[in-house]
């Protein structure tokens, strides 16, 4: 955003012309946090992503899924060999997401580094500090432009559509995929006619125990309007006990994760020429929903699988 | 790292390489691997190209790999041109009796991958010689069955004749 831009807004949110009142004053802290935030957000570069970088830390990400997590990534045969494709997850295990790195392990070992393949994540991921690698890995900010360049090159893009929301969801609704009503990947798969993929993952909302998105709280400190953060979590989660925010991230239990790639979905061979939103959205959520119900039946216990 | 297996099997030379050498039946009798497909015109000899899946831990390695050495029937090598640095190799060298000394090895790992990589390497070899031993074994049993096979119908034609 542009500094008029952000100036703009802060008058509308804030009455930023009133200076000497106290609500004028939030308003300007809200502007310039909101400021340096934007400033730490990296541009959108596709060109970040290394292959030589990610093929050197495969073995890295083999020993965390393979050891800690015992990974198991089911279908990825159902994953179109070549072309863009739009890789729709849902999306567990707080800040720390260890349906991604298992996730990515298989994709870039099973497709090899070679194939370009991308991973939209929260604008306040990519700007923590130490965190500086994802970009590497192929990550780049969730934004509508990114999404639709990294298609538009051919590349394999995934997408969590329930984003935070979904990610800090109490531990006992781990077995319920929640997207929130967010369908803009629908529109996106039907202006650049790319198949979808759903990517459903168990297991990573028993990594700590999540108790509440804390969307009351979030509103009330508003960082919703400053970091675009609709939930301030809190769970219990190691080292720390009780876990507000999660922003220095914690230790995750070892869960096993398994992640299972269902066959892809051409929107307009299976819903017509002009495909209703509304109706795709319910398919693709009752067909992960069900896939993710048959795999939590074949789990006996939490975290131990 | 490196890792193999062998055993002998009680058949000639020949007819363990006219299995190894083909593959379309890889799949039958490698263990661990899930796609074994061949993506040049020529299916078998030197430059023949297989694009390759091997179950480990939480991922299945997968590769492009080129035939690098094709020596009838005694060597066949081959190395990866995409995915983990790997070289495999079947080694068949002719015993008394008509029997066949089999090794199968595979050295692989990810060249710049540091202190991670040669734990990775290290905690992944007992997998990998497992799948390697499973293969030689259903490899013999192919083929020693086949050379049964083989024996029973010359032995009844020679009793028609």
């Amino acid at each position: 955003m542009t500094e008029a831009g952000i100036a703009e807004q802060a008058t509308r949110n804030g009455h930023a012309g009133d200076d000497e009142s106290p609500r004028g004053l939030a308003a300007r802290v809200v502007a310039s946090m909101r400021e340096q935030v934007q400033l730490r957000i990296p541009r959108a570069d596709l060109d970040e992503r290394d292959p030589d970088y990610i093929r050197e830390n495969l073995p890295r990400l083999w020993l965390l899924a393979s050891l800690w997590f015992r990974g198991e990534v089911r279908g990825l045969g159902n994953i179109p060999e070549e072309g863009a494709v739009l890789l729709v997850g849902n999306h567990s295990g707080g800040n720390l997401t260890p349906d991604t790195t298992v996730f990515q392990l298989a994709f870039s070992a099973y497709f090899g580094v070679e194939r370009a393949f991308y991973q939209l994540a929260h604008n306040l991921v990519l700007s923590m500090p130490g965190l500086g690698f994802l970009r590497k890995f192929g990550t780049v900010a969730a934004s509508p432009e990114n999404a639709e360049r990294a298609l538009a090159t051919g590349a394999a893009l995934l997408v969590y559509p329930g984003g935070d929301y979904e990610v800090h969801r109490p531990s006992w609704e781990r077995h319920t995929v929640d997207f929130g009503g967010r369908k803009g990947f629908i529109r996106l798969a039907l202006e650049q006619d790319v198949p979808i993929v759903p990517v459903v993952s168990i297991g990573g909302q028993e990594t700590a125990l999540f108790l509440s998105r804390g969307e009351g709280l979030s509103r009330l400190l508003g960082l919703d309007r400053m970091f675009r953060l609709k939930v301030l979590p809190i769970s219990i989660a190691l080292p720390w006990g009780l876990n507000v925010g999660d922003m220095l991230g914690h230790v995750p239990l070892p869960s096993k994760i398994i992640v299972e790639a269902l066959p892809p979905i051409h929107l307009r061979e299976e819903f017509g020429p002009e495909p209703d939103v509304a109706e795709v959205y319910d398919h693709i959520m009752r067909t992960m929903q069900e896939t993710l119900d048959a795999l939590a039946a074949e789990r006996r216990l939490p975290v131990i699988g | 790292m490196r890792v193999g297996a062998s055993l002998e099997v009680a058949a000639p030379p020949q007819a363990v390489w006219d299995i190894v050498s083909d593959p379309s039946r890889a799949l039958h009798y490698m263990a661990g691997i899930t796609r074994w497909e061949v993506v040049s015109e020529e299916p078998r000899g030197l430059g023949a190209r297989y694009r390759t899946l091997l179950r480990v831990g939480a991922a299945e390695m997968g590769g492009l790999v080129e035939v690098v050495e094709y020596s009838e029937p005694r060597d066949l090598a081959w190395t990866s041109v995409t995915g983990i640095d790997q070289r495999g190799r079947w080694r068949l060298r002719e015993r008394p009796g008509g029997r066949t000394n089999v090794e199968y090895r595979l050295s692989y790992g990810v060249a710049g991958a540091g202190i991670f990589g040669a734990l990775a390497e290290r905690i992944a070899a007992p997998v990998v010689r497992g799948h390697l031993e499973r293969t030689v074994r259903q490899l013999k049993r192919q083929v020693e069955h086949e050379q049964q096979r083989r024996r029973a119908a010359e032995r009844r034609r020679a009793r028609v004749g």
